[in-house]
């Protein structure tokens, strides 16, 4: 269940420019987390608040999350070493549910690592559509096609994989049918071009939102989202369905 | 070692109480302990009808503390009677309601309510930074403090404890005047107004331009502030403001509180109360102090 746990750091490295890739022993949040959830990361005694980050993907007795180096909390995260220990609160929130079938996952940018733990647990045969900024930005890719049965990549400036944004494959995909469910995670103009064509094609999609937090546990309110009826980020989401019309 | 504190007539069993938005109805923290082991809980902040609070972003992280702009999120005092007070009666641990009104009708028409529906204290919010009606509006001065505190007396059969707020220039005139009125307890310090501004953007980081400052960083001001109040009233004292640690209840204990709220610990720490509780017993054991209540009020003013 979800605790305060002392984790070791087992690996701590850069991926690209401000992303790193964090791993931590922690037999209890890897046996008991799921894809979709986050963990709960304080940086250092003197910031008050923790920083929620999604799982990327558990192994033996090990968890892995993929983080940017946004502010304060995060610099501090990315410059502890191997060895170290960490003060993480976790596995918290409501994750994705992986329906039986075929998939499409849709990641983008930072918002693509969470994709990778449900890629690595589905169910059926997924298809999975990354969009980055540029080339330089691209994060997992290997780990995708090993992974997933299909990997698309999309870059805003068409420096790798198809020019523009995941909405196109995306769109390419969902006018063939035969696909169950869209997962995805990524900035909220991508979501709401994700939501919009799921509509269209009445395929159930489940996003994966990001809000500033504090408690995590659903306490203290300060991370509702307007675009879900104010429900909290931290446990009613961060995944949240959007409600489809039935067929 | 007696760590139970008697409170307007009502025991609690320590003096750790969890103060209100930081702890929801309870659930959320059950799951990590026995919430029994609290003196008491302090409920989210009720209000007549539902609300949904204020757009986000509603937090921002500060040097030791953080800003919130919640603005009273909840489900309205009805369905926290139904839905949520059930629940919270199966635990051991006194329940207090804290109530926020448009209007001094509605603090009234809440604390009947929620006297009918057997709560055991109901702390009146009039020192809500995050609201636009009601709120901080009636905390900020002596009058309207003391026009809610007897309009909610003359309904309630429960003990009224008034919340005040920090933001106001003479907090013992603000207690007198709560005391006068007839409130059986005060609880003080709600949030500090306060603001932070993104260089980069030029725009406040909280939707709500402003917000409620909590943490670490009140704490000092939390302790002038309770040793002032309690100083110019007779009535017991609720404190809290930016306590982490046994010694910091202790300080606030030292300064004149009866009570101690534990809010944003917990967003750093689940067990916070839990522990302040352990290092509160550890504190007197090691002071050799009999009864907790034996240190309220007993700083040394030089």
């Amino acid at each position: 269940m979800a605790n305060v746990y002392k984790c070791e750091i087992t690996e701590n490295t850069q991926l690209t420019g401000e992303v790193y890739s964090l791993v931590f022993s922690c037999e209890e949040i890897a046996a008991s987390s799921y894809a979709g959830q986050f963990v709960h990361i304080k940086c250092g005694k003197e910031r008050l608040l923790r920083r929620p980050i999604s799982i990327c993907s558990v192994f033996a007795d090990c968890v892995r999350v993929v983080y940017e180096v946004k502010g304060e909390g995060t610099k501090w995260l990315s410059e502890q070493a191997a060895g170290q220990k960490l003060d993480i609160l976790g596995p918290l929130g409501n994750g994705f549910s992986l329906p039986e079938g075929k998939i499409i996952i849709v990641g983008g940018g930072i918002g693509t690592p969470p994709m990778l733990y449900a890629a690595k647990t589905a169910h059926g045969s997924v298809t999975a559509i990354l969009g980055f900024r540029d080339k330089s930005k691209i994060i997992l890719q290997e780990e995708f096609e090993k992974t997933c049965d299909e990997v698309i990549i999309t870059t805003d400036d068409g420096s790798a994989g198809i020019h523009g944004f995941v909405t196109q494959p995306l769109e390419d995909l969902l006018s063939k049918g035969g696909d169950n469910a869209v997962l995805s995670c990524g900035p909220q103009i991508m979501q709401d071009g994700i939501i919009k064509l799921c509509k269209k094609y009445n395929v159930p999609v489940q996003v994966s939102l990001e809000e500033r937090m504090a408690c995590g546990v659903g306490a203290c309110l300060v991370c509702a989202c307007e675009a879900f009826d104010m429900k909290r980020v931290c446990v009613d989401g961060p995944v949240f369905e959007v409600e489809m019309k039935l067929p | 070692m007696d760590l139970s504190v008697n409170f307007t007539n009502i025991k609690f069993k320590n003096p750790i109480v969890t103060a209100s938005g930081t702890f929801g109805f309870g659930r959320e923290y059950a799951e990590y302990y026995d919430i029994s082991k609290l003196g008491g809980i302090c409920v989210k902040g009720l209000t007549a009808a539902p609300r949904l609070g204020n757009k986000p972003p509603r937090v921002a992280e500060t040097p030791m503390g953080m800003l919130n702009s919640v603005g009273l999120q909840n489900p309205g005092v009805d369905a926290f009677i139904r839905d949520e007070l059930p629940y919270l009666r199966k635990y051991d641990t006194v329940l207090i309601a804290n109530i926020s009104g448009n209007t001094i009708e509605e603090y009234a028409e809440m604390t009947q309510k929620l006297s009918d529906a057997g709560i055991d204290i109901i702390e009146v919010n009039v020192s809500c930074p995050n609201v636009k009606a009601g709120g901080m509006a009636f905390g900020t001065s002596p009058d309207s403090v003391a026009a809610v505190t007897g309009a909610v007396k003359q309904v309630a059969a429960v003990p009224i404890m008034i919340k005040l707020s920090p933001n106001v220039t003479d907090i013992a005139q603000i207690a007198k005047a709560a005391e006068n009125a007839g409130a059986d307890a005060i609880s003080l310090i709600n949030t500090l107004l306060g603001m932070k501004i993104d260089i980069t953007t030029r725009k406040p980081v909280l939707n709500n331009n402003v917000g409620g400052l909590s943490g670490p960083a009140i704490f000092p001001v939390a302790v002038r502030m309770v040793w002032q109040a309690a100083a110019a009233v007779k009535i017991p004292v609720l404190a809290m403001g930016g306590v982490t640690t046994g010694n910091d209840a202790a300080e606030m204990m030292l300064a004149g509180a009866d009570l101690i709220g534990v809010g944003t610990a917990c967003f750093d720490d689940p067990y916070a109360p839990v522990k302040i509780i352990e290092q509160l017993a550890q504190y007197m054991r090691q002071n050799k102090i009999e009864r907790a209540c034996d240190i309220t009020g007993k700083v040394e003013i030089n």
